[in-house]
């Protein structure tokens, strides 16, 4: 086993916090991106991930934690977005297209000023890479309670945000503010963005709220399923990405160790690639089957026999 | 301007239409239009494209206010919280990789308004199972709803939309883009929600053979005006002139009617003349 957790692997506490702010960052990203990915709005999820890097990288400027910067920025980003409150989907990928645009412009002046004028010269490498390794312990509660406010807000509107994300004007038709729901989901999403902008950071934090809801979505046909598998699947990545970055310092001689967030991502493209394969290989094993019949379980547990959480991946491709 | 010929609706009248006109961005879409639906009877919404049948469904759901005339379903004045009308839109596209069964948007009819988690109750699976049965879509309840054909799709959204048990079915085109067989099966179930079930079905659409040997009423839309009545009294040359505001010719060819331009169509543009309908 030495080979896979190098030694003082879980007696460091940088890992710990990283254990559980990964673990946190991976659930809500799931949870909020499964519904993403339903209403088909990733790209309104990775605008809010620049405006979270323009929150991080204005309040790094005046000397508040980046945490809160990135959901400060994430939801002025929603906020924004909401309050153009385009109809039609033309109309809201223009909108959300120069939220982004808008949001680059000003992180990048903020980075700018961030390594000129003053002493954080890693500001720009934690606001768009992550900084998982680097987060003081004193973070987790922030972030524990960003974690119970994204996903309580979930919970709260969860069928009528599942009814207005599969048809806007029946669930209209039926009552459902669908304007009010929607902005509740927006809030919630810029919470998990401004949260996985400190995990993976703010380039990459589209990875973790997309990624591991997708691949859920092609092995189950069920909500709460989904939300389950993305949860497995963000974690397990999380994890994974937590360790092969920790085992990664002894890679090469004379190095600090590769970025966390590059390993997630990397096991997230992975665990991808892998689900359309063994949806595909289902598939085609049940011609005549009703389509997605009896496929959900079958398909999940062996994938998560693939991808047991925290342990070196038996699905590196070749294997 | 109204055209109305009030036969008198069979049992309790369920939707009363009255005066309801609707101006958008500067254009009139609906002049004046009234007409009544009673329990249990099937209305077609007849009109071609851009004649406001959409509008007016809007205008029935409450999510469109008109700008005079009212509406009022079960005597009452139409609100968006009252579960008495169920709707199903035109051209409902669910995405193929949406992680619902059949079931589970049937089920989504029941409660999907509220707030918080469903939880799993054995009451609310068989409200689900009988509306499954009732569509006759039970071989295919376990598949992603998002695979299914437009049929089969059509049907799941009628079970989602009866299973909240509304007095009245607004239905937007429901037979676009359906193949024959698929649009005979949804009229066939449409005609036993309204016989069977007495709930009130108005059911918009551009061409009405399909439709007209079920259908009690017709409420024919025109120029944003409409005539509303038995299909004899309404899908008359006469009545139909009327309301397009130039001569049209009703043609029986081989059991089908077609409304065509007279030859008199060109005097598009003269006046009005209010349409009449003769009993």
């Amino acid at each position: 086993m030495s080979w896979i957790v190098e030694p003082g692997f879980f007696a460091s506490p940088q890992v710990r916090t990283a254990v559980v702010i990964g673990g946190l960052t991976a659930v809500v990203s799931a949870v909020v991106g499964t519904f993403t990915v339903i209403r088909g709005q990733s790209f309104a999820g990775h605008a809010l991930t620049d405006a979270s890097a323009t929150g991080g990288s204005g309040m790094t400027l005046i000397g508040i934690h980046p945490l809160l910067g990135f959901a400060c920025g994430a939801v002025a980003g929603a906020g924004a977005m909401e309050a153009v409150g385009v109809r039609h989907a033309r109309g809201r990928d223009l909108a959300t297209g120069v939220v982004l645009g808008v949001s680059i412009g000003l992180a990048s002046l903020f980075l700018y000023l961030d390594t000129t004028t003053t002493a954080t010269t890693g500001a720009t490498r934690h606001i768009l890479f992550g900084s998982i390794f680097a987060t003081a312990p004193s973070t987790v509660p922030l972030v524990a309670g960003f974690s119970v406010a994204s996903l309580g807000g979930i919970a709260v509107v969860y069928r009528p945000l599942l009814f207005a994300s599969v048809n806007a004007d029946i669930a209209a038709a039926r009552g459902v503010p669908v304007r009010l729901i929607g902005l509740t989901y927006l809030l919630a999403l810029a919470l998990a963005v401004g949260l996985s902008s400190l995990a993976v950071g703010a380039i990459l934090s589209t990875a973790l709220l997309i990624g591991p809801p997708a691949s859920a979505l092609r092995l189950t046909k069920r909500v709460g399923r989904a939300l389950l598998t993305a949860s497995g699947l963000g974690i397990g990545a999380t994890w994974l990405g937590v360790l092969l970055a920790y085992d990664s310092a002894d890679w090469l001689p004379g190095h600090n160790g590769l970025p966390v967030s590059s390993f997630i991502v990397a096991v997230i493209f992975v665990v991808y690639l892998v689900s359309g394969v063994a949806v595909r290989r289902a598939t085609r094993g049940r011609v005549g089957a009703a389509p997605g019949l009896n496929l959900d379980r079958r398909a999940t547990s062996r994938h998560r026999a693939l991808h047991p959480p925290g342990e070196e991946p038996s699905c590196s491709p070749g294997s | 301007m109204t055209a109305t010929c009030e036969a008198g609706t069979s049992g309790g009248e369920i939707l009363a239409v009255d005066g309801v006109s609707v101006a958008l961005g500067g254009r009139q879409i609906l002049d004046q239009v009234s007409f009544a639906v009673g329990a249990g009877e099937f209305t077609g919404l007849i009109g071609s494209n851009g004649a406001g049948k959409t509008t007016l469904l809007r205008v029935l759901l409450g999510l469109l206010r008109p700008t005079a005339g009212r509406v009022r379903v079960a005597g009452q004045p139409r609100s968006r919280h009252d579960h008495s009308v169920g709707y199903i839109p035109q051209k409902v596209l669910l995405d193929p990789d949406l992680p619902m069964r059949a079931r589970d948007l049937v089920a989504l009819g029941i409660d999907g308004h509220r707030f918080g988690i469903p939880r799993p109750s054995r009451t609310r699976r068989q409200v689900v199972e009988e509306m499954l049965a009732a569509v006759d879509a039970e071989s295919f309840a376990d598949a992603r709803v998002g695979r299914l054909s437009g049929g089969e799709q059509q049907r799941i959204l009628i079970a989602h939309a009866l299973v909240s048990r509304p007095k009245l079915l607004l239905l937007d085109e429901p037979l676009a883009n359906l193949d024959l067989r698929a649009s005979q099966e949804i009229v066939r179930l449409l005609d036993w929600i309204t016989t069977d079930q007495q709930i009130a079905v108005l059911l918009s659409a551009h061409e009405m053979n399909p439709l007209l040997p079920v259908l009690d009423r017709v409420v024919y839309l025109a120029g944003g005006r409409a005539a509303s009545g038995t299909t004899e009294q309404v899908i008359r040359a006469d009545v139909l002139s009327g309301l397009y505001g130039h001569h049209v010719e009703v043609l029986h060819v081989a059991g089908r009617v077609l409304v065509v331009a007279g030859p008199s169509a060109a005097t598009i543009g003269a006046p009005r003349q209010p349409a009449q309908c003769s009993k």
